[in-house]
């Protein structure tokens, strides 16, 4: 079984704090980590591979420093690891994403399940990997929660927000996942040492045979006209704080009753 | 015929046989949008039969319906359904196509968006008509915290998906004129995917956190999964109320994912939502902060999630949690 991993690395959302008078974003010493979705992408891969013996390719796109997350996975058990990382790509929405991407994918050979994260913390598209798909011609599914294989196909649940499905698929396919059945695992000490000898291999958009005018800015659709931060979503707090807790609770009680929010 | 070419689309979800309510959402904002450049609206309903959705669409805004109709489109299949409707996209050659962005929305429209190589913006909050039949599609990132406003001027159709319980609807009149054509399609395909099982997602007999009024959720502090019960004790004192948590209670599966607040989960506006032992990261608050009244219970007086509160008590949940329902209990008993 041949599995394909497709990262990215984020800027850490959940240190991102907002600047209550600026209305701006605080980014300073944010951490570059692998997307929290991708980790449950990952997971999935490598219970596959315990289970019925895989090999496992992380790639992604990015600039130089997206190697950590590269050798983060290998470390993880991952088999080999890829950056596409060009100039001729930077810019790219998610439709030219989608395009280089799959020109890596295809670039490594024989597949039979591409896995991603449902969607990137930063941007919150959910479009590359249907768009991957679509570019290479493979059935897909989104939002998973489990992935199986059992008489020569793909079974995978997800779910909608009514809805639990069960999916059987044929192999090649591409899956993006919301969660694996568990956490992301440790890195082992051997596999840390694994990592720190594996050369990432780096390819440019030439090494793919990609066309430089289907990838980047210009062969983007989609531009940002504008960004801005939300009016402001003004709260009058009203803090309590006390020595004695039951002193603390009645007020809060009080103001409840006061506020209509509990009654009788 | 009613001029479709250039005309504002949207395409219909179906559940059950029945049409959602964010397809009559986006039909009427698509209505008003049409209306201020002069172009038309047309709707996609793809499913096993019509059943009536079609008049009911041009009751509420549509002047075509394209009905792609079969025993094969009962269920939602994304090779079929990118199929149809990009085959009638590249036929009538529509200026703009919304989705809905719930899951199959977000699955579908990328799809058809890469077929049709043309530009998709996701999950949009608002569409807004510039110029020239130009879209405007505004969506949060980072949690809501940062807003973009995005267009797609050189190719056609400009395409989104939009937020289900944004724009209203429009009030049916039976008296609108529209047309509807039974489109077949020419190529046909047929899907690699097989469904095994599908079934209504269990709640367990409890509400939806999106259907509760009172939420009581927990996050991290909490430590562990017995002691995030008490919250059940704290719900159980409203009527329609659900327990509820952020990523880390569901990573520590003290909820199921479905009762997720925030980025990765669910938005929610119920009339009072407890944030206990919930730091208040911008994922989070991304999902309540349009909630009525928040109560916020941390005992770190620094937590963000006391930005957002409009009331906050700071001590530990343990503690405090035991005396409020206690508390709340004699009053309603008083």
């Amino acid at each position: 079984m041949n599995i394909i991993v497709c990262v990215k690395q984020v800027p850490d959302t959940t240190q991102i704090r907002l600047n209550p008078e600026t209305r701006t974003l605080v980014r300073d010493g944010v951490e570059n980590i692998l997307n929290p979705y991708d980790a449950e992408a990952l997971e999935t891969a490598l219970i596959l591979k315990d289970k019925y013996g895989a090999k496992v390719k992380v790639v992604t796109m990015g600039p130089p420093q997206a190697k950590d997350i590269l050798k983060d996975a290998i470390a993880l058990g991952a088999d080999e690891a890829y950056l596409l990382t060009d100039r001729a790509v930077a810019g790219s929405d998610t439709l030219a994403t989608s395009v280089a991407l799959a020109a890596l994918v295809k670039h490594l050979g024989e597949y039979d399940l591409i896995l991603c994260g449902r969607e990137a913390a930063d941007g919150c598209t959910a479009q590359v990997g249907p768009e991957m798909a679509e570019h290479l011609g493979i059935p897909q599914v989104t939002s998973a929660l489990k992935v199986e294989f059992t008489d020569g196909r793909f079974v995978v649940e997800r779910e909608t927000e009514n809805w639990a499905e069960t999916l059987a698929v044929p192999a090649p396919l591409l899956v993006t996942m919301t969660r694996a059945e568990k956490e992301l695992r440790f890195a082992s000490i051997r596999g840390k040492m694994k990592a720190r000898k594996t050369e990432i291999p780096v390819k440019t958009a030439a090494d793919l045979g990609l066309d430089v005018s289907n990838v980047g800015l210009k062969a983007s659709p989609t531009r940002v006209i504008k960004v801005f931060t939300p009016e402001a979503h003004k709260v009058d707090t009203q803090i309590i704080k006390e020595e004695d807790v039951d002193v603390a609770v009645d007020k809060l009680v009080e103001k409840l009753i006061e506020a209509g929010v509990i009654k009788r | 015929m009613a001029k479709t070419e250039n005309a504002i689309w949207v395409v219909a979800q179906l559940e059950n046989g029945e049409t959602l309510g964010v397809t009559y959402e986006l039909l009427g904002q698509a209505r008003r949008l049409a209306d201020t450049a002069g172009q038309n609206t047309a709707v996609i309903l793809i499913g096993k039969e019509n059943k009536g959705h079609a008049e009911q669409l041009i009751a509420q805004g549509a002047d075509v319906v394209y009905t792609v109709l079969g025993e094969e489109y009962a269920d939602y299949n994304v090779e079929l359904y990118t199929n149809a409707i990009s085959e009638l996209a590249q036929e009538y050659k529509p200026n703009g196509i919304m989705f809905g962005a719930t899951i199959d929305g977000r699955d579908l429209a990328p799809r058809v968006a890469a077929r049709l190589k043309t530009g998709l913006c996701a999950d949009c909050t608002e569409v807004e008509m510039g110029e020239d039949g130009l879209l405007k599609w505004t969506r949060p990132a980072l949690g809501g915290n940062l807003m973009g406003t995005i267009v797609c001027s050189d190719i056609r159709p400009q395409m989104g998906s939009v937020r289900p319980k944004i724009f209203a609807p429009m009030e049916p009149d039976t008296g609108r004129q529209g047309e509807i054509i039974n489109y077949t399609v020419k190529n046909k395909v047929e899907s690699k995917v097989e469904i095994l099982k599908k079934e209504p997602l269990s709640t367990g007999g409890k509400l939806k956190i999106e259907d509760a009024e009172v939420v009581c959720a927990g996050g991290r502090g909490f430590g562990d999964g017995e002691r995030f019960k008490v919250l059940e004790d704290l719900a159980a004192l409203f009527e329609k109320s659900a327990i509820a948590g952020s990523r880390a209670a569901v990573d520590e599966k003290w909820v199921d994912h479905a009762s997720q607040v925030g980025q990765s989960g669910k938005t929610i506006a119920p009339k009072l939502y407890f944030a206990c032992a919930v730091s208040g990261a911008l994922q989070h608050v991304s999902g309540m902060k349009e909630s009525e009244v928040i109560v916020a219970i941390n005992k770190d007086e620094n937590a963000p999630i006391f930005e957002v509160a409009h009331y906050g008590l700071v001590g530990d949940v343990h503690v405090v949690l035991p005396k409020l329902i206690e508390k709340i209990k004699a009053y309603k008993e008083s």
